[in-house]
């Protein structure tokens, strides 16, 4: 029996807005076994965003339920470790704060706290900059303290919207692959949200490709390559070459309901 | 060397003006009282820096004596009517601008008012002040708390509503409760513009402090450089005016330099 971990179930979001109602999901179904790395793929405007910002709790469907582990969601929470394309960490907070913030609010005992930090600085390779702000960070090194913080709370699930969307290729290669290695230690379930293609077949188990507006899924597959996955073979690269037809699809679709909008304008 | 050229250089023009003072003051285009010449005033300076006792030490310290002079003593009362003023200003200020600046019924309850106080200079409230209060220190802290209000409270406004829902959201992300976000959170989020506000709001403060001490008080540089006017002591004049210019100077390093230290982390490091 496969063990669920989340259950999207006949979700649909409907977002107001002067110009009509617009349908970002629509009756989506979808369940994601624990331990699983899935990808949503789709072109911006697919609403792959906003699902995911209802898994972690940030927006209510307005129509259809998820549950996690069997609950309900209906606020955040830090079962559900987000991971945002801009970082999002507080530029007032140190490295090390900023790792240990989740942990304050849970209240843990600091020499505890304190080593769930330092090992986290040595498994992400921050040691040398745990008491820098974030300012002074790369971008990856940005998104390295991200990613610690959030598994500083050891969450089940993982949530990550376009987290490398923002980095140069090869810092993004070496992030993907830094990301790979603690999902294999760890096994968390995650989700990830991406627009690029490539992203999605070198990290993902399952890829969900989104339609844009409305949202729905259009094709759910397996990407059944072993790893570590070589971008250049010939299978990685059939399977490139179907996913980019189905996005690109979705893409058309978005330029030519852009360019009606532009000429309504 | 390039900077101690810098330096003179920056020097030339002052120098100049003072040269050319004196040799017009001695030169008789001008009576002491109406320009005294720059000897004159920096010997009244000297004279009114100095103690007017001589050190005993059985009465006081010799630090409480190095500024028993008249303008220690005055620097030294217009500077706690400052810190005290807006002391009580910033601390009214700031709990009404995190209210105003989280809360949008409050927001909209208090801004109207605020927008028909707001542009009443603190002066204007001098003849209310002493109606209120009286002659004293009493309307002299509530004028300074006054100018220093309206800056902080603007100011914290703007900075609570300018952070960015992202850091909300990760805050919410790992567990936070709305009290752990205001506090860890939109408090330091903020900071950068409270701590802007607080520095315009200690600058008025101390623009406040010399008008009222001209109306309200018997010391502090404001009243002494007023007295010095009843007795044409022109030369007492601009000392007590200079002596103003460089508290200013050191109020306002003081807060731009905490300032720098409390919000390293906003200009990175070496900025």
């Amino acid at each position: 029996m496969v063990d669920t971990h989340i259950s999207i179930s006949h979700v649909g979001m409907v977002f107001r807005s002067s110009g009509g109602d617009v349908v970002a999901l629509d009756d989506i179904q979808c369940d994601v076994p624990r331990g699983e790395f899935v990808c949503l793929l789709g072109p911006s405007g697919c609403g792959k965003s906003t699902l995911l910002n209802a898994i972690a709790g940030f927006a209510r469907p307005t129509s259809g339920t998820i549950t996690v582990d069997g609950r309900l969601i209906s606020a955040p929470g830090p079962d559900r470790g987000m991971v945002f394309q801009e970082y999002a960490l507080f530029p007032w907070m140190n490295v090390e704060r900023n790792i240990a913030f989740g942990l304050d609010i849970k209240g843990i005992a600091a020499d505890q706290k304190q080593a769930v930090v330092d090992r986290l600085l040595d498994k992400l390779g921050l040691s040398d900059f745990r008491d820098r702000f974030p300012r002074d960070l790369s971008g990856g090194m940005r998104q390295r303290v991200a990613i610690a913080r959030v598994l500083a709370l050891d969450p089940p699930l993982m949530l990550m919207d376009e987290p490398f969307g923002a980095l140069d290729a090869l810092t993004r290669r070496s992030l993907q692959t830094e990301l790979l290695r603690i999902w294999t230690e760890d096994r968390k379930t995650i989700v990830f949200v991406t627009h690029s293609i490539e992203e999605a077949i070198y990290l993902a188990d399952r890829i969900v490709v989104m339609t844009y507006r409305p949202g729905t899924i259009k094709r759910d597959l397996v990407v059944d390559l072993p790893r570590p996955r070589d971008p250049a073979s010939p299978a990685f690269n059939d399977l490139k070459r179907d996913l980019a037809e189905l996005v690109m699809a979705e893409q058309e679709r978005s330029s030519d309901a852009e360019r009606r909008a532009a000429a309504v304008d | 060397m390039t900077r101690l050229s810098s330096v003179l250089r920056g020097a030339i023009m002052p120098v100049l003006v003072v040269i050319i003072w004196e040799i017009l003051s001695r030169a008789g285009v001008f009576s002491a009282a109406f320009l005294p010449s720059p000897l004159a005033v920096a010997a009244r300076w000297v004279q009114a820096m100095q103690p007017l006792q001589p050190f005993n030490p059985s009465e006081s310290s010799y630090l409480v004596w190095l500024v028993s002079g008249e303008f220690p003593h005055d620097a030294a009362a217009s500077l706690s009517r400052v810190l005290s003023g807006f002391a009580i200003g910033a601390g009214l200020a700031l709990p009404l601008g995190l209210l105003m600046g989280t809360s949008q019924r409050i927001y909209t309850l208090m801004n109207p008012l605020v927008q028909i106080l707001r542009p009443i200079p603190p002066i204007a409230y001098i003849p209310l002040a002493i109606v209120w209060f009286g002659l004293g220190n009493a309307p002299a802290l509530f004028l300074i708390a006054l100018g220093s209000f309206f800056p902080v409270l603007v100011n914290t406004i703007a900075g609570v509503r300018q952070v960015d829902s992202i850091y909300l959201r990760a805050a919410r992300n790992l567990g936070a409760s709305s009290m752990t976000i205001f506090r860890r959170v939109i408090l330091p989020a903020s900071s950068p513009f409270i701590l802007a506000g607080a520095r315009i709001g200690i600058g008025t403060a101390f623009i406040v402090v010399i008008v009222a001490e001209m109306i309200a008080v018997s010391d502090g540089l404001g009243y002494r450089i007023l007295e010095a006017r009843e007795y044409l002591w022109s030369d007492k004049i601009i000392a007590g005016m200079l002596t103003i210019g460089a508290l200013g100077l050191l109020i306002d390093t003081f807060a731009s330099r905490l300032n720098d230290y409390l919000l390293r982390w906003h200009r990175g490091i070496g900025t």
